[in-house]
């Protein structure tokens, strides 16, 4: 369960203003693909072109291609539902439903689209999800618990379980251990590990050691000053980015000679 | 070189002791007390107003002198804020405790199950059991129209509109919060004067008129809570391949549920006690009404005003009327606290 993404020259607009600009990219399925780059030059505006999520903002749009399995995301006719049943999502900041348990956290892909699972069923799931994203031991006495009453790391975990039970191809996680500690950082980068011989990731990261530790390839987003388009600078394997890169600037913001 | 300053050990200062306050305020309300016996003598409204003052003065001078200035302007907030909480209370339980007291003459089972058929002159019978129901029949028509017309119209209004449209019905939802209650009775007389002729009365003009009061009052409640549930939860829900209008169902209004139905609560609370768009509607009826779309009808807020208006024994119908109406206001608010514990997250409680 795991597809390719071909993004060729993808704009995303807020309104008036271009934020990231001709963007081509290529996600290897099976792979764990970074994003990082300096604040602001539009990594999180990238990833939430990758499932659609862009263009819940009011005024947001996205003009260029993403075809994922020979479909182009944004072809006509193509409905932004589907797709996000595709291409799951993990937030910055833990957001459980805060009137949901544990268990129907887990569910809510399910429970939340009004389709019907039988009680065994929902149970493999559960437990299915929850030992995937390494939770099911910290929780399994306590599913019917709120799902608030979790530690912010458990929370954060809870999140990517309730994201892979929608069993998605790709999953896109923006900075998910900006908000933790590094004992959850390590187990959530683990979880990402393993999480990769089934899916195609894709995650933006401030920290160049995740980058270099979780991921096989890594693309370098840059911006020219402020108020101007954020661009992908160069993309290669995660070690010849982080050994030889091709590009100056690449070079000075990994090795944090940057501004 | 900076020259570094020495380290300033932490202060200690000296409280007064918790029974201070107490033994302060028991001495400013005697003092007030012999003050007043130099005048007319002591009355309980003289004294706690001089006790007041005197306690707000004293305890902050002691502290003043006892834990210093910091602690002492602490002491005078605590003060005045207490005060203010205070005064605020006062007509509230003097209006609950008149009510009380004066209702409940007349209060009781036979008063909530009889009608005012055969009652007249000096007599002591009769009840309000016709304008219980009169008023459950026009606040519930007002209901059933305007919970659902104001919650859709706050969702129309947080979750989709934008642009021109949104923005005429948040002026029009202002405007009408504002409408005085007489002007939508005279509104709904006028409407069924023109659909049906001037002989037709019945509840459900007076449940229109109730309607236009309250639609506002859910739309402004409702969408300020629709607006505090967190854009992450609906991005959540998105992004697991939920469509928009199941968000809208099982997480935003999930969300804000115990929220709305304070709101919704709130709103039935301000159109029960209406009584001058009912008087032009609804009028009032000496017996039980059961249809609601035939016949006058008695309302308890006309009930009360018309007894009142007779004086003698009916005063005291009216009083028990009005001890009518706020419990079942209360009953009402106890409901809707039942809903929304139920509701809320268990973590919040
Ligand atoms: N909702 C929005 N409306 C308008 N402009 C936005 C919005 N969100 C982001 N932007 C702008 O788009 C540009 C890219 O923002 P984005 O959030 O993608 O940056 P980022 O690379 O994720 O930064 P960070 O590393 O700080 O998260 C910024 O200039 C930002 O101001
Ligand atoms: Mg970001």
């Amino acid at each position: 369960m795991s597809k390719r993404i071909d993004v060729s020259d993808l704009n995303a607009y807020y309104g008036d203003f271009l934020a990231v600009e001709g963007v081509d990219m290529v996600i290897e399925p099976r792979t764990v693909t970074a994003l990082i780059g300096p604040s602001g030059c539009g990594k999180s505006t990238f990833l939430r072109t990758l499932n659609r999520m862009h263009e819940v903002i009011p005024g947001a749009y996205v003009t260029g291609k993403a075809v994922m399995d020979g479909q182009d995301l944004y072809g006509p006719g193509i409905d932004p539902v589907e797709v996000r049943r595709q291409v799951g999502m993990v937030f910055q900041r833990p957001n459980p439903f805060p009137t949901m348990s544990i268990e129907d956290n887990v569910l809510a892909g399910v429970k939340l689209n009004n389709r019907r699972m039988k009680k065994a069923d929902a149970d493999e799931l559960v437990e299915g999800a929850l030992t995937a994203a390494n939770l099911w031991n910290e929780v399994k006495d306590r599913l019917d618990r709120p799902g608030s009453s979790l530690s912010g790391g458990q929370q954060q975990r809870l999140c990517i379980a309730r994201a892979i039970a929608v069993q998605p191809q790709v999953l896109l996680m923006d900075e998910p251990c900006s908000a933790l500690d590094p004992i959850s950082t390590l187990a959530i980068e683990d979880l990402i590990s393993e999480l990769k011989n089934d899916y195609t990731i894709v995650i933006v990261t401030h920290n160049m050691q995740q980058a270099a530790r979780v991921s096989d390839r890594t693309g370098f987003f840059n911006i020219a000053g402020t108020g101007r388009p954020g661009h992908l600078i160069e993309m290669d394997d995660t070690t010849t980015m982080f050994s030889t890169p091709t590009v100056k600037a690449t070079e000075d913001y990994i090795s944090g000679r940057f501004g | 070189m900076a020259v570094i300053a020495p380290p300033v050990p932490v202060r200690r200062t000296r409280r007064l002791p918790s029974w201070a306050p107490w033994a302060v305020l028991v001495g400013s309300l005697v003092l007030a007390a012999l003050i007043q016996f130099l005048g007319e003598g002591p009355t309980i409204s003289g004294v706690f107003f001089i006790g007041a003052i005197i306690f707000t003065i004293a305890i902050t001078v002691t502290s003043r002198t006892v834990e210093g200035e910091r602690l002492s302007k602490d002491r005078l907030a605590t003060t005045l804020v207490t005060l203010a909480f205070l005064l605020a209370l006062i007509p509230l339980v003097s209006l609950v405790w008149t009510v009380l007291s004066d209702g409940i003459t007349r209060f009781g089972p036979s008063f909530l199950s009889t009608d005012m058929v055969g009652v007249f002159g000096n007599m002591v019978e009769g009840g309000a059991f016709h304008a219980i129901i009169g008023t459950l029949y026009v606040t519930g028509i007002a209901s059933i129209i305007s919970i659902p017309l104001g919650i859709f119209c706050a969702i129309y209004l947080v979750e989709y509109g934008k642009g021109r449209l949104a923005k005429a019905i948040t002026v029009l939802v202002d405007v009408m919060t504002g409408i005085p209650s007489i002007v939508a009775g005279l509104f709904a007389f006028t409407l069924f004067l023109i659909l049906f002729g001037p002989a037709y009365k019945a509840a459900i003009i007076g449940g229109i008129a109730l309607a236009v009061l309250m639609t506002p009052v859910v739309v402004r409640s409702v969408e300020e809570m629709l607006r505090l549930v967190p854009n992450e939860l609906r991005e959540a829900a998105y992004a697991l391949g939920v469509p928009k209008w199941l968000t809208i169902v099982k997480v935003v209004l999930r969300t804000a549920i115990a929220g709305i139905t304070t709101g919704v609560m709130i709103a039935i609370a301000r159109v029960i006690g209406e009584t001058a768009p009912l008087l032009i509607t609804v009028g009032i009826a000496q017996n039980v009404n059961w249809d609601a779309f035939d016949g006058r009808i008695a309302t308890l807020p006309v009930y009360v005003y018309r007894q009142y208006a007779q004086g003698g024994p009916s005063a005291d119908r009216a009083w028990a009327g009005a001890l009518t109406l706020i419990i079942i206001v209360m009953l009402l608010n106890l409901v809707a606290r039942l809903v929304s514990r139920y509701f809320s997250p268990e973590g919040a409680r």
